[in-house]
């Protein structure tokens, strides 16, 4: 028991860590936006090309699929392996939704030409945006794993930590989303 | 099929083939000679034995041991890389040609890359490895594996940098290649995706790494170990690591911008199209500047250690080194832009990075007088360890001199980019960072393997080393200061300079025969390692790794200590308890199994980085799904740990008693 405590308090210190240290690779695209975001040469602007309602709705989809990942930790606490794995299910569904608007977006932008060559603010759109959306990928591949681990196996302390590992890192995206949702749409659009 | 990779991209350069022709020769040679002398079978029970006991240990004393192996390598080919730029240099002054100017470029290139990433780095990694567990009294770091997977990651970067010497080039725009000179315009080569995919992998093994000792100095200490009672070396380990965290996502969001930048025709660090290069150059510095300190709080660490072990006191100012490391690691972050004042900031900007940069010298002048102190009406020894001390504050000083120098905005317009900054960062790199861990490798190495290195070649390496860096780099100030640019690899010979660089090429050779000497030292260590075994405290130390016996055993601890006080193994020994270890009560040990998985990934990461550079995209593609296999047969293997019996744990502390008594 004591070493299964401290096995936790090691992986979660560790995993913290490491989301820091995501943090700041976030920043530093945050920044390199921030400087290039005027640097449209003759291409459009964040105002021409931004879709709000379009984004609103992404942004509700990845709320509402960190909402159903709290909630299937709880469920999993209280060792309930149907009602958790049907609320990871509906986690990966609402956080696959919002990736392929995401793709959508992005295909939709290309094929009017605006893709990231088109300019420096582009490049920084498409980048910061892309990386957050290749961690949601990266967390989809480890939702899968741990649904399959849970459903075969059940509840082991270790698919207990990794499925706690998860929830942090599923939040962490969230709040980088609720940033790049400011910074790069809500005051692309508003010209700020 | 295969991208821009075809039969014309094998060098074609008989130096190169040289090199190579003799490394190879020389590999050759020596695995003959084995299977020669001892027959084929033992050879290949021998490559067997070294996969499972080393290549795929994830006991943290060996990954230490092979950091080191791959640093000395690296250091070898780094430095034969500067006896070339100097030759060069040399000829030049009298109009001759050693070495093309292309040529010149990649070496110097190659040069500043492999000496910062893959010597410093790796002999910073190394020692760590093998002693920070040690020193907080444990069994192993926080993540056995996560290490395995850094230190391999770090080896695939040093192979794939090296692998540009046969295949392709490097790149050759210096070794931060700015741009717009590293942007695909001015570099169209495979050389410049070298070094951005070398350092990346490299990279994102020392990240990992970071995470890893944060880890494990957060969490896995001896039980009453608080952060005040723990050895300086690791508190230093913990002040860099910090910055490891901080600065390499920055290192890893730059090169990746970069390299998106010449493969898939971003605009990032472009000129026009809405780019901005000054963008890399900060960001590249805003990594940069940290990683120095990176590079050097852990030999401060290594210092304070020696120093106070070998004046036979208590570290002067134990608290205001803590205090010290702190401030520098805060403050490290705030002087990048003073690599490039003549970038246009402004004079406030300009002021403000110069003031920073300054005051940077108080917390450093802390620790030198801490040192002195320490050393003062100390029972001083000198050991070899400590020459290289004394080396270190010598030339230490020199440099953080200059480097005040330097944070002058005015005075660094008129020497920016030139010798004079060349010679002051040697003198940070190698007369503090390089000195500080042949130090720390010179005082563990007992430690480590059982027996003490040769005193007397050590002395005669380290006389060696400090002439031969004396004479190579104090020339250079001069040089500097007659504006001299730094990276010239011709010069008109009425300039005067060839003879400066004459001085510094001889100096070159002194150093080479410090690197043999220390060659020379490990071998005859080796041959008669029975006349210098080490017992467990050979030096007479304070900290917790000398209280286990030597080498030290798998498990580190048969007992893990339980610690009191700062220095608890000196107060210990002060209080004259010698337990006999027959009567102490032992428990089962878990450790981690070996696991080739590391491998397997840093080899996808070496496959990727190599097929992106050529363009051979489905390569790279399939390498995604194999990386995400390896971590799912990780992931699913229950059984990664093994036990050592507590009466096997007795039967061999016992042992080791009886010989050592």
């Amino acid at each position: 028991m004591i070493q299964q405590h401290k096995d936790m308090s090691k992986a979660s210190t560790g995993f913290w860590i490491y989301l820091m240290t995501d943090c700041v690779l976030f920043a530093s695209l945050f920044a390199t936006y921030a400087v290039l975001k005027n640097g449209v040469w003759d291409g459009p602007s964040g105002a021409e090309i931004f879709n709000l309602p379009y984004v609103w709705v992404m942004t509700i989809l990845l709320l509402s699929s960190s909402f159903t990942c709290g909630l299937a930790l709880l469920a999993a606490k209280n060792k309930n392996r149907l009602r958790t794995l049907w609320l990871l299910v509906l986690t990966g569904t609402f956080g696959f939704s919002f990736l392929g608007m995401e793709f959508f977006e992005f295909f939709t932008l290309i094929n009017e030409g605006n893709g990231w060559q088109r300019s420096g603010f582009l490049s920084a759109f498409f980048v910061l945006v892309g990386m957050h959306g290749l961690h949601i990928t990266a967390g989809l591949i480890w939702l899968v794993y741990l649904m399959c681990r849970i459903g075969m196996r059940g509840f082991t302390d270790q698919s207990m930590r990794r499925l706690s590992l998860f929830g942090y890192f599923w939040h962490f995206l969230d709040i980088i989303w609720i940033f790049i949702f400011t910074i790069v749409y809500l005051m692309g659009v508003g010209n700020i | 099929m295969f991208g821009r990779l075809s039969f014309d991209s094998i060098a074609t350069d008989p130096i190169v083939w040289a090199a190579v022709g003799l490394t190879a020769s020389v590999f050759v040679l020596a695995t003959g000679w084995l299977i020669y002398k001892y027959g084929f079978l033992w050879f290949f029970r021998g490559l067997i034995y070294m996969w499972k006991n080393w290549l795929t240990s994830l006991d943290h004393k060996k990954i230490g041991v092979m950091y080191l192996v791959i640093a000395a390598f690296m250091l070898f080919r780094g430095g034969v890389d500067a006896a070339m730029l100097r030759f060069q240099q040399i000829v030049a002054g009298s109009g001759g040609e050693f070495i093309s100017s292309d040529q010149f470029q990649q070496v110097f290139s190659a040069h500043g890359t492999i000496m910062i990433f893959f010597v410093a780095m790796g002999f910073m990694f190394g020692i760590i490895n093998l002693i920070l567990p040690l020193q907080l009294g444990k069994r192993d770091v926080a993540f056995p594996f996560l290490n395995s997977v850094s230190f391999w990651l770090f080896a695939a970067g040093a192979v794939l940098v090296n692998v540009s010497l046969v295949l392709g080039e490097f790149s050759a725009a210096g070794w931060l290649a700015y741009p717009p000179l590293s942007g695909i315009e001015y570099s169209p080569g495979v050389g410049v995706d070298y070094w951005i995919w070398g350092l990346q992998i490299a990279g994102l093994g020392s990240l990992l790494s970071g995470v890893n000792f944060m880890t494990t100095i957060i969490k896995t200490r001896a039980e009453g170990m608080k952060f005040m009672k723990m050895p300086i070396f690791v508190h230093s380990v913990f002040a860099a690591m910090m910055l490891v965290a901080f600065a390499f996502p920055i290192l890893t969001a730059t090169l990746l911008l970069s390299s998106l930048d010449r493969t898939i025709g971003t605009n990032f660090f472009t000129s026009d199209m809405g780019g901005n290069p000054m963008m890399y150059v900060n960001l590249i510095w805003a990594w940069g500047h940290p990683e120095v300190y990176i590079l050097m709080l852990p030999a401060f660490g290594i210092f304070s250690e020696i120093v106070a072990t070998f004046s036979k006191k208590r570290l002067f100012g134990y608290t205001s080194m803590v205090v010290a490391l702190v401030a520098i690691t805060v403050l490290s972050f705030t002087v990048w832009l003073h690599h490039f004042f003549t970038m246009g900031a402004g004079a406030n900007v300009n002021a403000f990075f110069g003031i920073m940069t300054a005051i940077i010298a108080i917390p450093t002048g802390v620790k030198v007088f801490n040192w002195l102190f320490t050393m003062y009406r100390g029972c001083v020894k000198f050991t070899t360890p400590m020459l290289w001390f004394i080396g270190f504050v010598l030339t230490f000083t020199i440099g953080g001199v200059a480097g005040v120098i330097l944070s002058i905005p005015a005075i660094n317009f008129q020497v920016h980019n030139t010798l004079f900054v060349v010679a002051h960062f040697h003198n940070m790199i190698i007369g503090g960072v390089l000195f500080g861990y042949f130090a720390g490798f010179t005082y563990w190495f007992p430690k480590i393997f059982g027996f003490k290195l040769n005193e007397r070649l050590g002395r005669y390496a380290f006389w060696s080393w400090i002439t031969g860096f004396l004479l190579a780099f104090m020339p250079l100030y001069i040089l500097g200061l007659m504006g001299a640019a730094r990276r010239i690899d011709t010069y008109d010979p009425s300039m005067g300079w060839q003879w400066l660089f004459i001085v510094a090429g001889i100096g070159v050779v002194f150093i080479f025969i410090g690197i043999a000497l220390q060659v020379i030292q490990l071998i005859y260590s080796i041959v008669k390692r029975k006349e210098n075994l080490a017992g467990n405290d050979p030096w007479g130390g304070r900290t917790l790794e000398w209280q286990t016996s030597s080498p030290a055993p798998v498990y580190n601890f048969a007992i893990e200590p339980v610690v009191r006080e700062r220095d608890d193994f000196w107060e210990s020994k002060r209080g004259g308890v010698i337990s006999d270890k027959s009567e102490l009560i032992y428990e089962d040990i878990t450790l981690p199994k070996n696991t080739s998985i590391g491998i397997f990934i840093a080899a996808c990461a070496f496959i990727f980085g190599f097929a992106i550079i050529w363009h051979i995209w489905w390569l790279a593609g399939l390498m995604i799904p194999v990386f995400i296999a390896c971590l799912i047969i990780r992931a699913n293997d229950e059984h990664t740990e093994l036990v050592i019996p507590a009466s096997e744990v007795k039967k061999n502390e016992v042992e080791k008693q009886r010989t050592h008594a």
